[in-house]
């Protein structure tokens, strides 16, 4: 096509950074603005929502951050569940979860409304926390400690789902984590050991 | 040696042999590469659907790996680079620089490609297509997509050696054309892309050796910084094969050049940024690194895309126009040739990738909306809306011109043809929604057994997951079974199909693209046409108002699912 008028398979002829159209101005406009607002979400939500990925962050050697979940296990334990013990830490405390082929260690109860520091690492590959039915969902990295402040809005009994794949038994890797309501009971206990 | 060349009967491009014959055997392995993967697709499929649930547990890991290499890597992989090859000769009346160097680079990138297929049927590779370390594969894993890497590298130098020569002999006058100039687009991106991948897979290599040690958040970060940029080889790709499709089925003009190709060069600039939105839940990595990068700074990408949601189907209303087809809001839409596959593939490659793919992508991408996207089949319900229903799709519909524009023959099967694209698509719509809302109950993605019996603690999904799951495989079954058309009639037109009849005669041939027996024409007054309707004739919405109001639905699409997710979000615990 000799024209100036041509399809994407053409080689335009002479110079042809001339203005748009004002409908595609237009929509340039609003997509640009659209953007702008996906953007100013993030820090909007940092600011005012309640639901953010900060943490606190750092590296910790997989072998030490086991040890600490030991410590922290022989400190809070009370009792045993299919074998992995049974932890029940005081409000504010910092809880430490072990990830591990095919574990979550140590089962937790926590009590509804009182905020936790959460440490996740992994012992060996990187596995998936997925907190059911919530679907809450953070990566667990050997080799870093992810440091996360949760407060528990709900009691009922929860899973943790690895959702990352971790090897041949991925599958089979499910925890465990009861929120206890305000007064300290159990509710709505649905199952648990299999 | 001196370029062989030989005339396009439809086009009157000139067409150099090595260059055809390069552009074969790319599509060729492409397509094998795609067999493989959609063969492992319906065994995925089939063990997903707890009720039938048909593999065992290492054959289901092993062929998920399978599938993301065959065909994330070497499907899309081949066919880029005979698209590179294509666009940067054949478009341009070129020839192909030094062709023994690209048979070379072909042949490295076989070797490699049916190493790692090897050695993952073998199962010494069981660390699915990410080999997250320190998960290990055999060190001839990674050196297999070292050696392809090379290969793809080695013929993307070429593709900027095409066009220098290109140049420098005057084959063609003027600018690029904007196919090429997308082209060149994925190319520069591929070259960011492959030196990540270097960076990563060198090192991972020694690692399997036991040669150095390796972080595995580093590796992360890193082997994103490939994963991701490469998916934006295949946004520009497909970006640039619907300027082509749209130019061949309906005379798609583009509106604007300024416009086109600043939004390709948007691409280029923030794509290293990309790797961020895989990282947006993991610990090594703050918050401020991470909301800039996600949004590639303030989602200039996004906007790129936006951009091209725009220009190409206002280019195909206005192809309509100025031929005279159509005058009401939709009737350049109604009166389009529907039965012409090019064309159907790529209307539904535009509309899934930007209504599923585009949406859900964005908003999963958001820092703290990925808290309950990450790891679930959320996040293979949205990929495959983009780099399925929307690069593959395009993919298919550009085959459907190249089968007898390249090799010179008609296309098999040609009933099967023209519904093919239509299978594909609504099976992708089932089976991505599906997947998407599956995983909105929290369904892990790469997961034998959602039942969890071997667990040592009970959980049960709502009823409505399986049915999610069900349905997942139903739509996936539905897309795989148009894959294998696909393959069939690529397969049987190049090797057994029937010469390409004379197409000088103007009436439609039972195999030929209509775009190629009654090409879309403009008149000789097109650019009076135009000006036209720029005119005020046009009113305010100017002269693709059909395109406005869809992309006013899609940004009302939008901004819905981007708040509600927002909303439910925020019913989750509090998180800090
Ligand atoms: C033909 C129809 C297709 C079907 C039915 C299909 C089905 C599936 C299924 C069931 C999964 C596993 C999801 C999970 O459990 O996590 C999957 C994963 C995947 N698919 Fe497809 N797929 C198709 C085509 C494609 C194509 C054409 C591509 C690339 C161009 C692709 C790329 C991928 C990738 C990268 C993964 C992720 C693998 C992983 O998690 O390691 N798929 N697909
Ligand atoms: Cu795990
Ligand atoms: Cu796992």
């Amino acid at each position: 096509m000799a024209s100036e008028t041509h399809t994407g398979l053409d080689s335009p002829k002479g110079v042809w950074w001339k203005p748009a159209h004002r409908t595609e101005r237009l929509w340039v406009g609003i997509a640009f603005a659209w953007c702008l607002v996906l953007f100013a979400m993030m820090p909007f939500w940092h600011w005012k929502g309640g639901q953010n990925p900060s943490g606190i962050r750092r590296r910790v050697e997989p072998a030490k951050f086991f040890a600490r979940t030991q410590e922290f296990i022989k400190q809070y334990q009370v009792g045993t569940e299919s074998g992995i013990p049974v932890v029940e830490p005081p409000p504010g405390a910092d809880i430490y979860l072990t990830a591990l082929t095919y574990q979550w260690i140590p089962v937790l109860r926590l009590r509804k409304g009182a905020e936790y520091t959460l440490h996740l690492s992994a012992l060996d590959v990187n596995h998936g926390f997925s907190l059911f039915p919530l679907n809450v969902n953070f990566q667990v990295v050997p080799g870093y400690d992810y440091g996360l402040r949760v407060t528990p809005t709900e009691a009922g009994d929860f899973r943790i789902i690895c959702n990352e794949f971790c090897g041949i038994g991925h599958h089979t890797m499910v925890g465990r984590v009861i929120v206890l309501d305000e007064s300290g009971n159990e509710v709505g206990r649905s199952g648990g050991a299999q | 040696m001196t370029a062989v060349f030989r005339a396009c009967p439809v086009t009157g491009r000139k067409i150099d042999a090595q260059a055809e014959a390069l552009i074969r055997v790319n599509a060729v392995v492409s397509i094998v590469s795609l067999l493989i993967g959609a063969i492992a697709a319906v065994l995925l499929v089939l063990t997903r659907w707890q009720a039938v649930h048909l593999l065992p547990a290492d054959w289901f890991y092993r062929l998920l790996g399978v599938h993301g290499m065959s065909m994330l890597i070497f499907f899309i992989l081949f066919f880029e680079m005979a698209v590179l090859i294509f666009a940067s000769t054949v478009l341009l009346n070129a020839r192909q620089v030094a062709p023994k160097v690209g048979w070379a680079a072909f042949g490295l990138m076989v070797v490699g490609a049916v190493m790692v297929e090897v050695l993952m049927f073998a199962g010494k590779a069981d660390v699915l297509f990410t080999s997250y370390p320190p998960l290990k594969a055999h060190p001839l894993y990674y050196l297999g997509i070292i050696l392809f890497a090379v290969g793809a590298l080695i013929v993307v130098g070429l593709f900027f050696a095409n066009l220098v020569v290109a140049k420098r002999e005057r084959t063609y006058e003027g600018s690029v054309p904007l196919v090429t100039f997308g082209a060149v687009t994925a190319a520069i991106i591929a070259v960011i892309t492959l030196l990540h991948g270097a960076a990563i897979y060198i090192p991972a290599f020694l690692w399997s050796l036991g040669l150095m040690n390796m972080d595995a958040q580093i590796y992360r970060m890193v082997w994103w910084g490939l994963g991701h940029s490469s998916q934006q080889i295949n946004v520009a790709a497909m970006v640039a094969i619907w300027y082509m499709l749209g130019g061949l089925t309906v005379g798609a003009v583009v509106l604007n050049e300024k416009v086109s190709r600043v939004a390709f060069v948007l691409y280029i600039l923030f794509i290293s940024m990309a790797s961020a939105h895989h990282l947006l839940v993991d610990p090594g990595m703050g918050s401020a690194w991470k909301v800039v990068n996600t949004s590639y700074f303030m989602y200039m990408a996004v906007l790129a895309s936006m951009i091209h949601g725009f220009t190409v189907p206002a280019g195909m209303e206005l192809g309509q126009r100025l031929r005279g087809i159509g005058t009401g809001l939709f009737d350049w839409l109604k009166r389009a040739p529907w039965g012409d596959p090019g064309f159907a593939a790529l209307v539904f490659s535009v509309v899934l990738f930007g209504f599923i793919g585009g949406i859900t992508g964005v908003t999963i991408g958001t820092e703290q909306i990925n808290i309950i996207v990450h790891n679930t089949l959320r996040v293979p319900g949205h990929f495959h809306a983009t780099v399925v229903a929307g690069t593959a799709l395009a993919f298919m519909g550009a085959t459907y011109y190249l089968i007898p524009l390249i090799f010179r023959k008609k296309v098999a099967f040609w009933g099967m043809a023209r519904i093919q694209p239509y299978l594909f698509a609504i099976g992708m719509v089932i089976f991505t929604m599906s997947m998407t809302f599956a995983g909105s109950f929290g369904v892990p993605r790469r997961h034998w057994d959602i039942s969890f019996s071997q667990a040592p603690f009970d959980l049960q999904f709502s009823p409505a997951v399986d049915l999610l799951l069900a349905l997942t495989a139903i739509g996936g079954l539905l897309a795989a079974t148009s894959a294998f058309m696909f393959i069939a009639i690529a397969v049987v037109s190049v090797f057994f199909g029937q010469p390409l009849p004379d197409l000088s005669g103007g009436y439609p041939i039972a195999g030929v693209p209509l775009g190629l027996t009654n090409p879309p024409r403009h008149a000789p007054d097109v650019d009076a046409r135009n000006a036209e309707l720029h005119g005020p004739k046009m009113g305010w919405m100017g002269p693709a108002p059909g395109t406005l109001a869809l992309v006013g639905v899609f940004l009302a699409a939008f901004i819905v699912y981007f708040f509600v997710n927002w909303k439910v979000l925020s019913f989750v615990w509090k998180i800090g």
